[in-house]
């Protein structure tokens, strides 16, 4: 039995009874165990029973009531067509208004109406044709402010549904009334113009506007997209095609070459090249094959595989690195506080100021003082732009959090990516992080290497001669036989040891097909070795203190033991019947791309240090190997916290970067925490920037992407800010007592279109930049 | 001058008081106290009720019914609980949220025009 519970939006409910009849007629369709109907959300929620019951099933009973039920949630793709419905409609809105606004126009401005026919000139035709748009095009002004006066706000709707009804009212007063106004003085000439084209200049600033906006969004729809639509599940000895969202834990799934891997989980059987690019952004495809885990949407290249469901729904890697980027894009960012604290005052002071314009025109204007208030009080209203800078950060936070999900950067939120372009110290731990953290043999070195006993060929023992071979290749057999002696005897007698160090060397000698031998008396002393008999010979292998302790001499190995360490390496001796017979080293290897991600740092003129547990001399073999100039050597895990405040007591910005979970406090600690994670809640949690894709060079990308969205971010609000500061007095005639310069409105309604605008493309611009 | 001019100066100034008064000097609504677990919050020309106190600790689901076709309120923003989310006009969407801490969070337009408070206690 597949119990499923899944969410169905009910269409036509609208009371109470409503919600207990649909409820009941869920509950009475066979398989269904239960049902819960939402009449504030219009959904309803079923559990039932796949095997017996479907959503076709489903949708009957409740067409059965007179209601609808819809298959499918609201998708993505439904919520895009609607978006582009709209866009639609403001187009035809756009054409109409300037279409006409533009006959007006030729009708009536000066200069221009010497050239239109007569019946242009009609003001009653004006009238006839502004009115469409002042009250149908324009509609959707008078629908946002009119509810909004009620709670006492206002918007930028409410600047421009007054500017505009301003200049139509006088206008239309006008045409009815010409007498009254010219007795007043005043020439006869209304200004519908004004009132349309700056209705359709706006309404296409605003088309435009949304356009740009669509793909402030795109990286989030871009990683919902890559959601698989089915899985193959094998249930009994059938194989099923089911919707992702059907999937179980546990179920097994199969997945051939060119399709797309639906949830996370373990691979059972077969193995397969994987291109894990869209999650990663690691370009080259990773070989997995038994034992290993999948990603989810994630694509299969090459083989066919089955692998059991871990993870589903809300709990896969792309769940949880959509909600991240969604949760990152909803934040704000600290640089944003000042904007807000303005705009909220914004609008109420545009609306002030205009009235302070028309008294001081009318008051103390030139000659058709009225005509000068009135225009310049519509172009006041018309040329504040709130829109700007309210768009100014969130724009560029969006693109910017998109940005680095698409390159396997995880952003935790807007304070994150701000802080970051501070950063001028970046701590790496050591183990785990730029190393791999999994000792692996570098060096093995038999003692008749160390004492060169090879020299002369023909004190090499008969039994390896071959006379065949030159000298150098039979020195060369010698030797390999030797090293493989010495790391039998070693991968032998360690196989017993549960140290870190031991699997590393018993894996090496299964990776080169030796075969162990047998062990008695095994024994491990701690801080020293091991100890045991293999066949009649005792073994020893440990450190200098194992050979103390049984007078083993090795004064012959203490120089090359000395220039292994000073590599960062462990070494241990190997003695056979209380002989040396040969030194094993074993190191944390460095990650391939911990050299490139530290240069990477250093060329953006960033501190690197690196903190380890290890001693000195070990940890500035590996420093100096990768570049790193500044260690921290000889740092217990619990102190790794203190050493980043004491950066930061010199006044460093530091980022700690760790494996997000042994680091935690530190991570904490520092002013950004960057955890190489895989996705997983905890390292996510504890870090402001995940790398998933496990890059150290994403390290140097994450400051820069923050540099460049910080640069947005600021040239936005100054350009924001800058516009409103400039041209509201430009516009309230600041310049005419000087120069004579005036603000048409429609210039007015052409600035305020492209300054919300060019904020939104200058944010979208960040989505070219290389990081 | 003339009686006309110091009309319009009496009404200026009398305008740009009333809007100072009218926006800026608004007093903030009586917070809808919710003791179940979801409240109906209607979009149009601002939040209905604009203030809202839910418990701290529980989740609440706020149901924003979006009325108003403006553009600036297409996206509701509630920054301290890291949420931006379209609303489709004409329909229901439903926000969960679980607050931590107590305190006052806003509810915001995606441009920050309209305003709302949630008081967590």
């Amino acid at each position: 039995m597949a119990e499923v519970k899944k969410s169905f939006p009910i269409n036509g409910m609208h009371c109470a009874s409503c919600v207990r009849v649909t409820e009941r007629a869920l509950k009475k369709t066979p398989g269904v165990k239960d049902a819960v109907v939402n009449l504030a959300t219009a959904k309803a929620s079923v559990t039932y029973d796949a095997d017996n019951c479907t959503p076709e099933q489903l949708a009957e009973s409740i067409a059965k009531t007179g209601y609808t039920l819809e298959l499918e949630e609201r998708s993505e793709a439904t919520m895009q067509e609607e978006k582009k419905k709209e866009l639609q409609t403001l187009r035809n809105k756009v054409v109409v208004s300037l279409g006409l606004g533009l006959l007006i126009l030729w009708g009536s401005f000066p200069g221009l109406m010497n050239t239109a026919p007569a019946f242009l000139h009609n003001f009653w035709l004006q009238l006839l044709l502004a009115t469409p748009v002042q009250f149908w095009a324009g509609s959707e002004f008078y629908r946002a402010t009119i509810p909004a006066l009620k709670h006492r706000t206002a918007n930028m709707d409410t600047l421009v549904a007054l500017g505009t009804t301003v200049a139509y009212i006088y206008s239309a007063f006008v045409t009815f009334f010409p007498n009254v106004v010219m007795n007043l003085g005043i020439e006869a000439m209304p200004y519908f113009d004004v009132a349309v084209i700056v209705i359709g200049l706006i309404l296409l600033g605003r088309y435009f506007e949304a356009k740009a906006k669509m793909g402030t969004s795109s990286a989030i729809k871009k990683l919902i997209g890559l959601q698989a639509k089915t899985a193959r599940v094998v249930r009994g000895d059938k194989e099923i095609d089911i919707p992702i969202d059907q999937v179980v834990l546990n179920d097994i799934i199969r997945v051939r070459p060119g399709e797309k891997i639906p949830v996370d989980g373990e691979i059972l059987e077969g193995e397969s090249s994987i291109d894990e690019s869209m999650i990663t952004g690691e370009s080259i495809p990773v070989d997995k094959a038994k034992g290993d885990t999948v990603v989810g949407a994630t694509m299969n290249k090459s083989g066919t595989f089955t692998y059991k469901a871990r993870k589903i729904g809300s709990d896969t890697m792309l769940a949880q690195i959509i909600k991240l980027v969604e949760e990152a894009q909803g934040s704000k960012a600290p640089i944003q506080r000042l904007a807000d604290l303005i705009s909220s005052y914004f609008v109420p002071i545009v609306i002030m100021l205009a009235f302070l314009t028309f008294g001081v025109w009318y008051v103390f204007g030139p000659d058709l003082a009225f005509l000068f208030a009135l225009l310049n009080t519509v172009a006041v209203l018309i040329i504040a732009c709130p829109c700007a800078m309210g768009l100014a950060t969130p724009t560029a936070i969006m693109v910017g959090t998109g940005k680095g999900a698409e390159h396997g950067i995880l952003i935790k939120d807007a304070e994150s990516l701000e802080v970051a372009h501070k950063i001028n110290t970046v701590v790496f731990d050591k183990t785990g992080t730029l190393t791999k953290g999994k000792p692996e043999v570098t060096d093995i070195i038999p003692m008749s290497v160390i004492l060169n006993l090879f020299q002369d060929p023909n004190k090499m023992p008969k039994k390896m001669l071959n006379q065949a071979e030159s000298p150098a290749a039979q020195r060369a057999t010698w030797i390999q036989h030797d090293k493989e002696e010495v790391l039998q005897l070693a991968a032998s007698i360690e196989k017993g040891s549960e140290h870190s160090l031991a699997e590393a060397i018993v894996n090496y000698a299964q990776e080169h097909k030796i075969i162990l031998d047998p062990v008695a008396k095994f024994q491990a002393i701690a801080g020293h070795g091991v100890e045991g008999l293999i066949g009649k010979q005792k073994i020893f292998f440990g450190n200098r203190r194992l050979m103390d302790r049984e007078k083993i001499d090795y004064k012959e190995v203490t120089e090359q033991i000395s220039k292994l360490e000073s590599e960062g390496k462990t070494v241990m001796m190997l003695a056979a019947d209380s002989r040396l017979a040969g030194l094993v080293a074993v190191a944390d290897t460095v990650k391939d791309t911990a050299k490139d991600g530290v240069a990477a740092l250093k060329k953006i003129g960033i501190e690197v240090v690196m903190i380890t547990g290890d001693n000195a001399r070990t940890a500035n073999a590996i420093a100096k190997k990768l570049g790193i100039d500044r260690v921290l050597a000889d740092v217990l895990p619990d102190q790794k916290e203190a050493e980043v405040r004491k950066l930061q007591a010199e006044g460093k910005k530091v980022a700690m970067v760790g494996d997000g979970i042994n680091d935690a406090p530190a991570l904490a600690a520092a002013d950004i925490g960057i955890a190489m994670g895989t996705g997983t809640d905890v390292a996510i949690e504890a870090a402001d920037i995940t790398l998933i894709n496990k890059d150290l060079r994403s390290v140097a990308s994450a400051i820069t992407l923050s540099k460049k969205t910080m640069r947005t971010i600021k040239l936005n609000l100054f350009w924001a800010f800058g516009y409103n500061i400039i041209l509201i007095p430009v516009a309230m005639g600041a310049l005419y007592p000087f120069f004579g310069i005036l603000l048409n409105p429609i210039f007015a309604s052409v600035a305020m279109a492209s300054s919300s605008i060019s904020v939104v493309s200058n944010s979208l611009l960040l989505r070219r930049v290389k990081i | 001058m003339s009686i006309d001019k110091i009309l319009v100066a009496i009404l200026s100034l009398a305008g740009m008081a009333f809007t100072y008064w009218f926006f800026l000097m608004k007093k903030e609504g009586e917070a809808v106290v919710v003791n179940t677990n979801s409240v109906d919050i209607t979009v149009m020309g601002g939040y209905s009720p604009e203030v809202i106190s839910i418990p701290k600790g529980k989740t609440t689901t706020l149901n924003f019914i979006r009325k108003d076709p403006s553009s600036c309120l297409e996206e509701v923003v509630l920054p301290d609980f890291k949420i931006r989310k379209y609303l489709p006009l004409n329909e229901t969407t439903p926000i969960q949220v679980t607050p931590k801490e107590s305190g006052t969070f806003e509810i915001v337009c995606g441009m920050n025009m309209f305003h709302g408070k949630i008081i967590v206690k």
